[in-house]
Order: C-alpha cells, then sequence, then structure tokens
C-alpha cells in the first residue's frame, strides 16, 4: 500500500459508485433517507481532489489528511465510520517502512473493527458491517499467504453474497430499523456501496 | 423541483449566510466548519447547550440558538448529521467554563458524529439524546426510538436552566426528564424533496397519508387513506396516551408542530381537535405551542407532541427567551 495506490484506488471506486449510483439512491429511498449516495460520492470526490496535496507525503500523513477530509467533509453516518476507518489506519506502526500485503491487511483489519465498534454494529443488522466484517476475517486468513490472488476472488465473491443476503434481513441498526419488517426485501445502500469499493479495489488488486 | 436555489453545493451556505445577516442582532454564522453561535458571548460559568443535525428542518436548531435557549448549532448538510469538527469548533468558540451539553436526536449518524465531536473536544461534556417519536417501538435491540419535535421543548426548558445557574449534570437531569415525559406522533401528506436529489423521498398518492412519519420522509407505521381531521388528531393522540399514560390532574403541554408546508390555519385547526379529544378524556392543556419547528424541508403535516409537565418543567417553559424562531418575555 503506498499513497500512488490510494489515490487510483480512490479514482476507480470513484468511477464504479457514480456509475451504480442510481441503484444506491433508490435502495437508500426504500429504507432510509436518500443521503448514502451523495455522502459517499461527496467524500470520494473531497478524497481524489486531494492528491496534489498528499501525493508526496509519507503514507501516515496522507492517510490523515484522507481521514480528516472524509469526517469533515461528509457527514452522516458514513463520514463518521469512513473517517474512523482511515483515522485508524493512519494510526498503525511502522508506515515508514514497505507496507505489504499482510501489512496492508491488518490495517485494514483494525480499521474495520473500529468501524464496529463506532457504530456498534454486528453481522446481521442489515447495515455495511454485514459486507465488512465477513470481509475481514477473509482478509485475516489470506494475509500470511505467499499467494494471495486466488483469495482475493474468494473475498470478492464473499462481499457480494453477504451484500445479497442484507436483503431479507430485519434491520435493527441505522435509519432502517425505524421501519421493521417493511425494510425486508430491500438491500442495504450501505452494504451495496461498501460491496462496490471491495470488488474495485480486489479486482485492480488482482490484475496488477 | 422547483426550490430557490442557484446551486447545489452552495445550497446550505447560501441559506446559512442568509440567516446570519437576517438575525444579526441575536446571533452569528461561522462558516466552514458551520456552526450559529449566540451574538453575544456566554457569560462566565453558564453551561453551554450545543444541538445540531441535517439541515431541513428548520428553524430547528439554528433559530434556536439566543437567550435562553442554545448557545450553538451545527448544521449538516440537508438530513445528514453534521461532522465532528463542526461540534469541536462550537464547543470551543461557546464553552465559558462550566462545560458543555449536546443535545443529540436518536438517529445513529447523529450519535456517532456528537460522539467522535465531543472526544475531540477537550473541555468537561456531557449529552442528551433525544427520543419522542412514538410512531416507532422501542427496543434494547434496535437504534431506538426517533428523536423529533420534542427535541424543540427539550432545548427550550433545559435553556432556561442553564440560564438559571443549572450544573451541567442538572441541565442533563432536566433534559432527560423532559424528553422521558415527552411522546410525539406525525402524519405526512406529501413527500419532501432533498435538493441533492432533485425529486421527492417517497411516492404518495392523493388520498393518501403516511401515519408516524419521521422528519426525513422515512416511513412510518403505515400507508393509510386521508381522513378527517378529527380521525387522524384521535389516532396520533391514541398512540401518544398509550405511551405517555398521563395522569388525570397531571398539567400537560400540547405542541402542535408543522412539518413545512401545512398551513398555521390548518395546525391551529389541529390543536383546536386535539384539545377537545384531550378534554373528553380529562386530559388538562396547560401550555400550547403551535408552528412550524421541526419541519421535514417543504413537506405537508403535522406532528403532535404531548408533554407532561411538573412544577419544573413549567417555571422553565414560561422563563424569557430570544431566538430567531422563538422569542416571549423579553
Amino acid at each position: 500500500m503506498s499513497v500512488s495506490f490510494l489515490i487510483s484506488q480512490a479514482k476507480s471506486v470513484q468511477k464504479v459508485i457514480d456509475e451504480n449510483s442510481a441503484e444506491i439512491e433508490v435502495l437508500d429511498q426504500k429504507i432510509g433517507d436518500g443521503d448514502h449516495i451523495f455522502n459517499i460520492q461527496r467524500g470520494l470526490k473531497l478524497v481524489v481532489e486531494l492528491e496534489d496535496a498528499i501525493k508526496d507525503l509519507p503514507l501516515a500523513k496522507a492517510l490523515n489528511m484522507i481521514a480528516m477530509k472524509v469526517l469533515s467533509g461528509i457527514g452522516g453516518s458514513s463520514g463518521a465510520l469512513f473517517g474512523t476507518f482511515f483515522m485508524t489506519m493512519a494510526k498503525s506502526s511502522d508506515l515508514d517502512k514497505d507496507v505489504d500485503f499482510n501489512k496492508a491487511c491488518e490495517m485494514i483489519i483494525s480499521g474495520i473493527k473500529a468501524m464496529k465498534e463506532r457504530g456498534k454494529a454486528d453481522v446481521g443488522e442489515k447495515t455495511m458491517m454485514d459486507v465488512l466484517l465477513p470481509v475481514s476475517e477473509k482478509l485475516n486468513e489470506l494475509k500470511n499467504e505467499s499467494e494471495f490472488k486466488p483469495g482475493l476472488n474468494e473475498v470478492i465473491k464473499i462481499a457480494e453474497e453477504r451484500m445479497l443476503s442484507t436483503k431479507d434481513m430485519l434491520a435493527t441498526k441505522g435509519r432502517a430499523s425505524f421501519l421493521g419488517e417493511r425494510a425486508k426485501g430491500h438491500i442495504d445502500p450501505g452494504a451495496r456501496s461498501s460491496q462496490l469499493i471491495i470488488d474495485t479495489i480486489c479486482k485492480s488488486v488482482i490484475n496488477n | 423541483m422547483k426550490k430557490f436555489i442557484n446551486n447545489n453545493d452552495d445550497f446550505l451556505k447560501e441559506s446559512l449566510t442568509g440567516f446570519g445577516k437576517a438575525h444579526s442582532d441575536i446571533i452569528n454564522v461561522n462558516l466552514d466548519p458551520s456552526f450559529v453561535s449566540r451574538k453575544n458571548k456566554t457569560k462566565d460559568g453558564k453551561v453551554s447547550l450545543i444541538s445540531g443535525g441535517g439541515s431541513g428542518h428548520e428553524p430547528m436548531h439554528g433559530g434556536f440558538v439566543g437567550h435562553g435557549m442554545l448557545d450553538a448549532a451545527c448544521p449538516g448538510f440537508v438530513f445528514s448529521a453534521p461532522t465532528p469538527d463542526q461540534m469541536q469548533a462550537a464547543a470551543e468558540h461557546v464553552d465559558s467554563g462550566a462545560g458543555v451539553l449536546f443535545i443529540v436526536k436518536n438517529y445513529s449518524g447523529d450519535i456517532m458524529n456528537f460522539e467522535m465531536g465531543a472526544e475531540m473536544y477537550s473541555g468537561k461534556n456531557d449529552s442528551i439524546i433525544t427520543n419522542d417519536d412514538v410512531a416507532v417501538e422501542d427496543s434494547t435491540f434496535t437504534t431506538g426510538r426517533r428523536g423529533v419535535a420534542a427535541t424543540v421543548l427539550v432545548e427550550k426548558i433545559v435553556g432556561s436552566l442553564a440560564e438559571h445557574s443549572g450544573t451541567l449534570e442538572e441541565c442533563k437531569k432536566l433534559g432527560e426528564k423532559v424528553n422521558k415525559n415527552a411522546g410525539t406522533m406525525g402524519v405526512a401528506f406529501t413527500s419532501c424533496t432533498v435538493p441533492a436529489a432533485g425529486k421527492p423521498t417517497f411516492d404518495i398518492g392523493d388520498d393518501e397519508m403516511e401515519f408516524g412519519v419521521g422528519i426525513h420522509g422515512e416511513p412510518g407505521r403505515k400507508r393509510e387513506k386521508i381522513q378527517l381531521s378529527k380521525t387522524i388528531v384521535g389516532n396520533i393522540l391514541e398512540a401518544i396516551l398509550d405511551n405517555l399514560k398521563p395522569e388525570k390532574n397531571e398539567k400537560n403541554l400540547l405542541f402542535v408542530n408543522g412539518m413545512g408546508g401545512t398551513p398555521l390555519t390548518e395546525l391551529y385547526l389541529v390543536y383546536e381537535d386535539a384539545c377537545q379529544i384531550l378534554q373528553s378524556k380529562g386530559i388538562e392543556v396547560t401550555k400550547s405551542l403551535v408552528g412550524n419547528y421541526c419541519t421535514s424541508l417543504e413537506m405537508q403535516g403535522a406532528s403532535i407532541t404531548l408533554l407532561k409537565c411538573d412544577d419544573e418543567i413549567l417555571k422553565h417553559w414560561d422563563a424569557p427567551v430570544h431566538t430567531a424562531a422563538m422569542r416571549w418575555g423579553m
């Protein structure tokens, strides 16, 4: 993981999220209040715009700037959660040394753990954690393998299955929890956007 | 979408700037990070009250900054929680040494962002969470009930206690009491349009209403055919009374709140229906508030809040207040 990797991934994710924005917006209007896609798009735009400011910075500093931008520029649950994710990654030790696959996995795992604590949500509550937590567990299995590309294909599969599994869940966290039974039958928009992000990044790592 | 708008990115900034100019005798508007604060510095030793939340509920919360109510308000984007740096900056700006009480509506995004703001602020602080909406069931396994119109009452009543030298602990305790003593339920006839979305949040038929609607156009208990006002009001009050169970000799505040698109003539009609129904059940209405205080953009609809009042609550309700949206006694 490097600053240029972060920037190029942010650009790819931005493209994919934009392509799927109408779908996510509809999902959120069904069970939320419709702000999720705008928050994610605003956040990605802000991060992509940081390119000139962070491209020559050390990784820890760049992550910290991304965290503060996400935290102050997005709002809503997404801002707090993704801000927490980047802030935690920025606090990892030894970021001045080479960040290999193992280290990158550990950073992502600790970032997702911090998101779980901040949002107080677990698997089965119809949120983005339904995708992120199983992905984090899989990365924990994969992190020590020298040949990790096949494993990343499994990560892609897990993310998709777990995203789809939110469709029949009752929501117990977030705005959708106020709906009770009426939230059933709709995929959680946060689970969908998280799955798209994971899908995009894994595919890019596999293909490089 | 038909709205007064120049461009979407500047929507909030332009509105806040206008708000600041229109009420420059009472408040200041700070941009980047955005917060509204009192024009006159909070007096030393007074607990500072800070609230905030997504925009689109005006006059809540910026309209309640001023003597006898809030010290600062942090507006987020439309229907999106504000960010921790706003809360931190507002707290640093207004804290006069007696600590800061954050008043937060019960939504996941608001709670997370206020929590982070509180962690980033080094001074003494505490929070209360409002969750007065009886339309959604309370459960330890869910996010719980939504914070809606009674937040206005909490801000007014605790604001008076803070003005009268209440400590941080006392302010928190009174705020929790007001929240616990209040129940709210709303109904919507039309949807609302978030400017960034450009189209209504939900579809609703010409002859339909959403019973138990939230203040962001979230669905409520059920979709029904529209009925006579007294039937709607009766059903809302039944849900509230079921929950609050006021005693016959207890004093109550009746608050009819417009969602933004319903004229005052209708709100007063709702108030009259509510008074008659409560009277027939032997429930005494001692205090009143009618108007658009906790809105959902241009949504047509209204919510009713009943607040059980003891002497402490009554005293602080009547105390002078001078804000952009609420003023009496001074």
